[in-house]
């Protein structure tokens, strides 16, 4: 088995899932307490990556991220080296491929807050931030634990937005998938075969905890 | 400025009566402010306004010397800014807080060790000793709400205001906390407003009322005022109680007490009631009239009186008369005529025991 591509899998699961629940708590916050009528246009772009081919949503990126974009130039001027075929655009990456994977769980749990109990906590003299890591973070720990958890997944088996933004680099950006496609084109079924075996083992793990989870917390906070 | 509380506020709701409402009273240490209505009269968006978690489209909102809202001028202050404790209905007790944690909840401004103190009067005051750890899904409908309440006075607010406080309670439990709200509104001395459809709870916890209907406020008095003078038939069909008069149960036997009002006396049920002032209520629809000498019918309580006014609305006649107190009957013409009533005329009432209303008089 290449743990390098494990490791670097790993990380990049890991620093994502983090990234997500720091950018994804004040999107889905935003998502759903806001009452601007064009909402939707911006729900519609965060479901994007849902549907998207990952080679679409890679190739832009790609694009958005290129030394002909200012996005890149910018990174490229400040940093020193370019974004595309590192692990940094690759993190970037997987944090917009993975972004309603975080948003849409953590959006839900805020949702089934009951509205009453925020508004008791503003009249108590809570501002909206207290009120939100008081009170709606507290009520919501299932929902944030499973959009972190199934992003962390979701990046683990990413294979598309990888090949086209973070290339194939042995110990940087060559993540478990890409290494499994790899083997099966070296006709190494046998190499192929443990890699996935593991992978399939790890995110059916990840799965049982997240519907374990969200099983124990309904039973500790019924919902009416 | 005189101590007052006036609200003037405009809101639209699609699909629903505009809300045009308009108070204005002055407010003591401990004022009730009752906002009566059926559901859907707008009392509960008044209220949710005061609080500052409803924005009307357009008006003000004054509390004593300051404008908690006023659209003219723009200014809006957020409900964190005014001071009030607010008490919704089915009380919204934080479920991750316990009893001790709800309470403390509005208390982050202090000290721990003044949060602990504070936490400490009121889990006394509040009669939930024992309970201080328990979650709020572990505790009974009455003791639910008086975290709430407990919760809601903590951080000493200015103005209190209450959501039907005890319509999520079996009927027991409510009748036992109606008293007992009462004696604690008074004991902590703030102002409140409350929101009820229930006559009774009107009655017993309220200093001023408001009733409202389809978003207006029809009059503005004294409880017992408004139920025995209604200034016009929408505010008595709101109200649908006609006749409040003051009494006192002199005796009780097994629930069957006997009052006296001004030398009558009166059967009606209320348990437990003696020698305490009531007020006795009686729905115009539940008084009989029989002429002067008429046989025995099962009705406990037979007064003779004097019709002072017929007045007819519809098929119905609403009888006025004078039996010692005044008394309101509500008749068919048919009856009416039959028993050729007219102002002037004697009649006998009969009331069962059962439609005699007892309702504790507040101290």
């Amino acid at each position: 088995m290449n743990w390098t591509a494990i490791w670097v899998t790993f990380k990049l699961a890991s620093l994502t899932a983090v990234a997500l629940l720091v950018i994804g708590l004040p999107i889905a916050y935003w998502l759903t307490y806001s009452r601007w009528r064009w909402k939707f246009l911006v729900e519609s772009v965060v479901a994007l990556p849902l549907v998207l081919p990952p080679t679409v949503l890679g190739f832009y990126i790609l694009v958005a991220i290129g030394p002909h974009s200012p996005i890149g130039r910018f990174y490229t001027d400040v940093v020193g080296q370019p974004l595309p075929f590192s692990f940094q655009g690759l993190l970037l990456a997987s944090i917009l491929y993975s972004l309603p994977f975080a948003v849409q769980p953590f959006a839900s749990a805020f949702d089934q807050v009951d509205r009453k109990l925020i508004e008791a906590s503003w009249t108590l003299g809570l501002s909206k931030l207290k009120t939100f890591f008081k009170l709606i973070v507290p009520l919501s720990t299932a929902g944030l634990i499973t959009g972190a958890v199934l992003s962390f997944a979701h990046t683990l088996g990413e294979f598309g937005v990888v090949l086209m933004v973070g290339g194939n680099i042995e110990g940087v950006t060559r993540t478990v998938s890409i290494d499994i496609y790899d083997e099966v084109q070296a006709l190494n079924y046998t190499g192929a075969a443990k890699t996935a075996a593991f992978l399939l083992v790890v995110s059916y793990l990840v799965l049982l905890l997240v519907y374990a989870i969200n099983r124990n917390m309904w039973i500790a906070w019924p919902r009416k | 400025m005189a101590a007052e509380i006036a609200i003037d506020i405009r809101k639209t709701f699609p699909g629903r009566a505009i809300i045009r409402a308009q108070i204005r009273y002055p407010v003591e240490a401990s004022t009730v402010l009752i906002l009566f209505g059926p559901s859907g009269s707008g009392k509960t968006t008044m209220l949710r306004s005061v609080a500052g978690l409803e924005w009307p489209d357009e008006g003000a909102i004054r509390f004593i010397s300051r404008t908690w809202l006023d659209t003219a001028s723009n200014i809006r202050v957020s409900p964190q800014d005014r001071q009030i404790g607010y008490m919704p209905q089915e009380y919204a007790l934080f479920p991750s807080h316990t009893v001790e944690g709800n309470i403390a909840y509005g208390l982050g401004c202090l000290t721990p060790t003044d949060r602990k103190k504070r936490v400490d009067e009121l889990v006394d005051l509040f009669q939930l000793r024992g309970l201080e750890s328990a979650r709020p899904r572990e505790l009974s409908g009455g003791q639910q709400q008086r975290v709430a309440l407990a919760r809601a006075v903590a951080p000493r607010p200015q103005l209190l205001l209450l959501d039907e406080p005890l319509s999520a309670l079996d009927a027991p439990t409510r009748l036992q906390l109606r008293g007992e709200l009462r004696s604690l509104l008074k004991q902590l001395a703030l102002p409140s407003m409350i929101v009820t459809h229930d006559w009774e709870e009107a009655l017993t916890l309220g200093d001023v009322m408001a009733v409202m209907s389809e978003g207006t406020v029809l009059q503005l008095g004294a409880p017992q005022d408004v139920f025995s003078r209604p200034a016009n038939a929408e505010v008595a069909k709101v109200v649908g109680v006609e006749t409040v008069v003051q009494g006192q149960v002199v005796a009780n036997d097994n629930g069957l007490a006997t009052v006296a009002v001004n030398g009558i006396t009166l059967k009606g049920l209320g348990q437990g009631l003696c020698g305490t002032g009531v007020y006795v209520c009686i729905r115009a629809e539940d008084v009989v009239l029989e002429q002067a000498g008429s046989g025995m019918t099962s009705a406990r309580n037979h007064l003779i009186g004097t019709v002072t006014e017929v007045a007819a609305y519809g098929v119905m006649v609403q009888v006025k008369m004078d039996c010692g107190f005044p008394l309101t009957a509500m008749v068919t013409r048919g009856a009416m005529e039959d028993l050729q009533l007219k102002a002037g005329s004697s009649v006998v009432a009969a009331i069962k025991a059962g439609a005699v209303h007892l309702v504790p008089r507040s101290s």
